[in-house]
C-alpha cells in the first residue's frame, strides 16, 4: 500500500507531537536537575540550562535520608524480587503444565487481586503484620510486596512455561529423571529469558511502589525512596527545585535501565500469560 | 468471590478429570505449597477480612474493640456529601483518563504500525512514562505546571493564551482536567504497547483484499482494524478502568486531594479516613463500595461489549 506524500508529512507531525508529549517533561526533569540554582530564580524559565551544573546531585545525595531510602528500595526490591521468583516457579511450572483444579482457582485469585482496591487489602494486612511486629519494619514490607507482586509473576511465567516444549521433559523423565530434576536442569535454563524479564518488572514494581510502603513505615530510617521524595514535595515553604529534580532523575535511572531491556520482551511477556494460560 | 464461583462447578461434578493423574495432583499441590501460606495469610485472609471490616467499626489503636455494626457504616456514607463528591470526582477521572488515554494510544498505535522511519526510536521512547516511578511523575508534574517556574505557563505566556500565569493544580477549576492530563500521560505507554500488539496480530491479506474492493483508509479503519482489534480494546480498557479508579500514589504527590477536595479520589479519600482519622471500618466500608461499583461498571461494560461482537 502506498501513502501519498501529504500524508506521509501528516504522520510524520503527529509523531513528533505524540513525542514532545511524551518526552518533553523527562527531559525538563533532566534539565532541571542540571540547573543551578540562580538559574531556578530567573522569570523566563529556559529549556536548557545556560551552564551545566551538578551541584543539585551533589547536594541531594548529601541530602540526609536519600541514600538511606535509595538502601532501603534497592534492599527491599532485590529481596522481593528473589522471593518472587523462587515461590512462582514451581506455581507457574504447575499451571501450565497440571490440569489441576488448583488453576482455575489461582486464575480467579489473580483477577480478584487486580479488581480490589488496595485499601481494602491494607488495613487488614496492617492488623496482621502489627501483632507479628511486622509492621515498620523491612522483612514486613519485603513479605507484602512478594504477594502483591506475585500475580503478575505467575501471570508472565506460565506463559514462558507453557512455551518450553514438553518433549524435552518426556525425553528426560524417560532417561529416569526425577520431576523436580527434569524442572531444574531442563527447564529452568530454557526459561532464562522469562525469568529474567519477569525479575526486572518484580524489581521495577517494587522499586516504584508507594502506597504499601506509606502505610506500612513509619520510621524515617527505613523510608523507601519514593517516600523519601514525597516528603521533600510535602515540606512546605522553601522547595528546593534542584536537589528534587536531581533525586528525581536519580530515582529513575534504575527502572528506565531495566526497562530499556525489556523493550521487546514487552507485548510478547504480556500476550504469552494472556494466551496460554 | 470470583474464586469460589469458579472453582464450585468443578468441585460439584467429583473427581473425573483428576482421578487417572493423582500422583500429579500430588506434585502439584507440593508445587504449591511454598506459595501457599504467603498468598492465604497475606492476600486471600486480607482480602474477606477487609470486606468483612466494612460493616464493624474498627478503629486503629492496639487494644480497641470492634463491633459488628451491619450496614451501620453505609447508613452514614449515604449521607455523606463529601463521600458522594469523591465518587463523582473518581468517576469523571476514571472516565476521562481511560477513554481519552485509549483515543491517544490507538493512534500512537496505528502511527507506530505504519512503515514510517524512526518507528523503532518512536516505541521506545514512547515507554518513557511506564517506567518511572509515580512519585517522581507528579514531583516532575509539578515542576512543569508550577505557575511562576513551569515551562507550561511560560509557552502558554509566549503564545498569548493566558496574561496571567496559571496554578494549575491549585486553582479549583483547573486542578482536576490538569490531574486527568497526567494520568492520560502515565497510562499511555501500557495501552499503547498492548493496541500496537493487537494490530500487529490483524491478518494483512484482510487489508489486501478491501484495498482490492476500493475500500478507502477511513472504511478499511472502520471495518476491518476496529472490529478485529475488539477483545484487544475491551481487555485494555476494562484494566485501565480498574487501575485508574484504584490509583492513589499520583494524585497523593500532586495535589493530596486538594484544592478544597477538587482532586480527593475515593482512594485518597479512603486513605485519609483510615490513617488520618483511623476509622477502619468506615475506610473498609467505602472501599467495599467501590469494589461494588467497579463490579457493577465492568459487568455492564463487559456485557454490552461481548453482546455487540456477537
Amino acid at each position: 500500500m502506498r501513502t501519498r506524500p501529504a500524508a506521509r508529512a501528516a504522520q510524520y507531525v503527529a509523531v513528533v507531537c505524540y513525542l514532545i508529549f511524551l518526552g518533553f517533561p523527562l527531559l525538563w526533569l533532566i534539565s532541571s536537575s542540571l540547573k543551578s540554582p540562580q538559574e531556578f530564580a530567573s522569570i523566563t524559565p529556559s529549556f536548557l540550562p545556560k551552564n551545566v551544573d551538578f551541584s543539585n546531585y551533589t547536594d541531594a545525595l548529601e541530602e540526609q535520608g536519600l541514600v538511606r531510602g535509595l538502601m532501603n528500595s534497592l534492599q527491599i526490591s532485590v529481596a522481593s524480587t528473589i522471593l518472587v521468583l523462587v515461590v512462582s516457579l514451581p506455581v507457574s511450572y504447575a499451571l501450565a503444565r497440571f490440569r489441576s483444579r488448583l488453576r482455575p482457582i489461582t486464575n480467579g485469585w489473580i483477577l480478584v487481586s487486580q479488581v480490589f482496591p488496595v485499601i481494602l487489602i491494607v488495613i487488614p494486612l496492617f492488623m496482621i503484620l502489627r501483632p507479628l511486629h511486622l509492621t515498620n519494619t523491612i522483612p514486613g514490607v519485603v513479605i507484602v510486596y512478594m504477594v502483591w507482586s506475585m500475580p503478575f509473576a505467575l501471570w508472565m511465567l506460565q506463559g514462558y512455561v507453557a512455551a518450553v516444549p514438553r518433549e524435552l521433559e518426556e525425553a528426560a523423565s524417560v532417561d529416569g529423571a526425577s520431576r523436580l530434576r527434569t524442572i531444574v536442569s531442563i527447564v529452568m535454563p530454557l526459561l532464562r529469558p522469562g525469568l529474567i524479564a519477569t525479575a526486572m518488572f518484580t524489581f521495577i514494581s517494587a522499586w516504584n511502589e508507594f502506597f504499601f510502603a506509606l502505610v506500612l513505615l513509619q520510621d524515617p530510617e527505613l523510608k523507601t525512596l519514593p517516600l523519601v521524595l514525597a516528603r521533600f514535595v510535602g515540606a512546605e515553604g522553601q522547595v528546593q527545585f534542584g536537589p528534587l529534580a536531581a533525586a528525581s532523575v536519580l530515582a529513575t535511572v534504575p527502572s528506565l535501565v531495566f526497562f530499556a531491556f525489556l523493550q521487546r520482551r514487552l507485548t510478547s511477556g504480556l500476550l504469552s500469560g494472556a494466551v496460554k494460560g | 468471590m470470583t474464586t469460589q464461583v469458579a472453582a464450585a462447578p468443578e468441585r460439584a461434578a467429583g473427581k473425573p478429570p483428576n482421578r487417572g493423574r493423582p500422583k500429579q495432583n500430588r506434585e502439584a499441590i507440593i508445587l504449591f505449597l511454598p506459595a501457599l501460606l504467603p498468598v492465604l495469610l497475606l492476600s486471600v485472609y486480607p482480602l474477606v477480612r477487609g470486606i468483612a471490616l466494612g460493616f464493624t467499626d474498627a478503629r486503629a489503636g492496639l487494644n480497641v474493640d470492634t463491633n459488628f455494626i451491619g450496614f451501620g457504616n453505609f447508613g452514614k456514607l449515604l449521607q455523606n456529601d463529601l463521600f458522594w463528591d469523591s465518587f463523582r470526582i473518581g468517576i469523571i477521572w476514571t472516565l476521562s483518563v481511560t477513554i481519552l488515554q485509549f483515543v491517544a494510544a490507538l493512534g500512537l498505535a496505528l502511527l507506530l504500525n505504519t512503515d514510517i522511519k524512526f518507528r523503532g526510536v518512536a516505541r521506545t521512547l514512547a515507554l518513557i512514562p511506564w517506567a518511572m516511578p509515580p512519585v517522581v511523575v507528579a514531583i516532575m508534574w509539578r515542576l512543569l505546571l508550577h505557575p511562576t517556574n513551569g515551562p507550561v505557563n511560560e509557552i502558554l505566556q509566549n503564545l498569548n493564551l493566558t496574561s496571567q500565569p496559571i496554578n494549575f493544580l491549585g486553582d479549583f477549576s483547573t486542578a482536576l482536567p490538569a490531574v486527568i492530563v497526567v494520568g492520560i500521560w502515565v497510562g499511555m505507554p501500557m495501552t499503547t504497547v498492548t493496541l500496537l500488539a493487537g494490530l500487529q496480530g490483524i491478518d494483512r491479506s484482510l487489508y489486501e483484499a478491501a484495498a482490492v474492493d476500493g475500500a478507502s483508509a477511513w472504511s478499511q479503519f472502520w471495518n476491518i482494524t476496529l472490529p478485529q482489534l475488539r477483545t484487544v480494546i475491551v481487555a485494555i480498557t476494562s484494566l485501565d478502568m480498574i487501575w485508574n479508579f484504584n490509583s492513589f500514589g499520583l494524585v497523593y504527590v500532586l495535589t493530596a486531594g486538594g484544592p478544597g477536595g477538587k482532586t480527593m479520589l475515593p482512594m485518597l479519600f479512603a486513605y485519609n479516613e483510615a490513617f488520618r482519622y483511623g476509622n477502619f471500618g468506615m475506610a473498609a466500608a467505602m472501599g467495599d463500595v467501590m469494589v461494588v461499583i467497579i463490579i457493577v461498571f465492568l459487568a455492564f461494560y463487559l456485557r454490552n461489549r461481548l453482546r455487540s461482537q456477537a
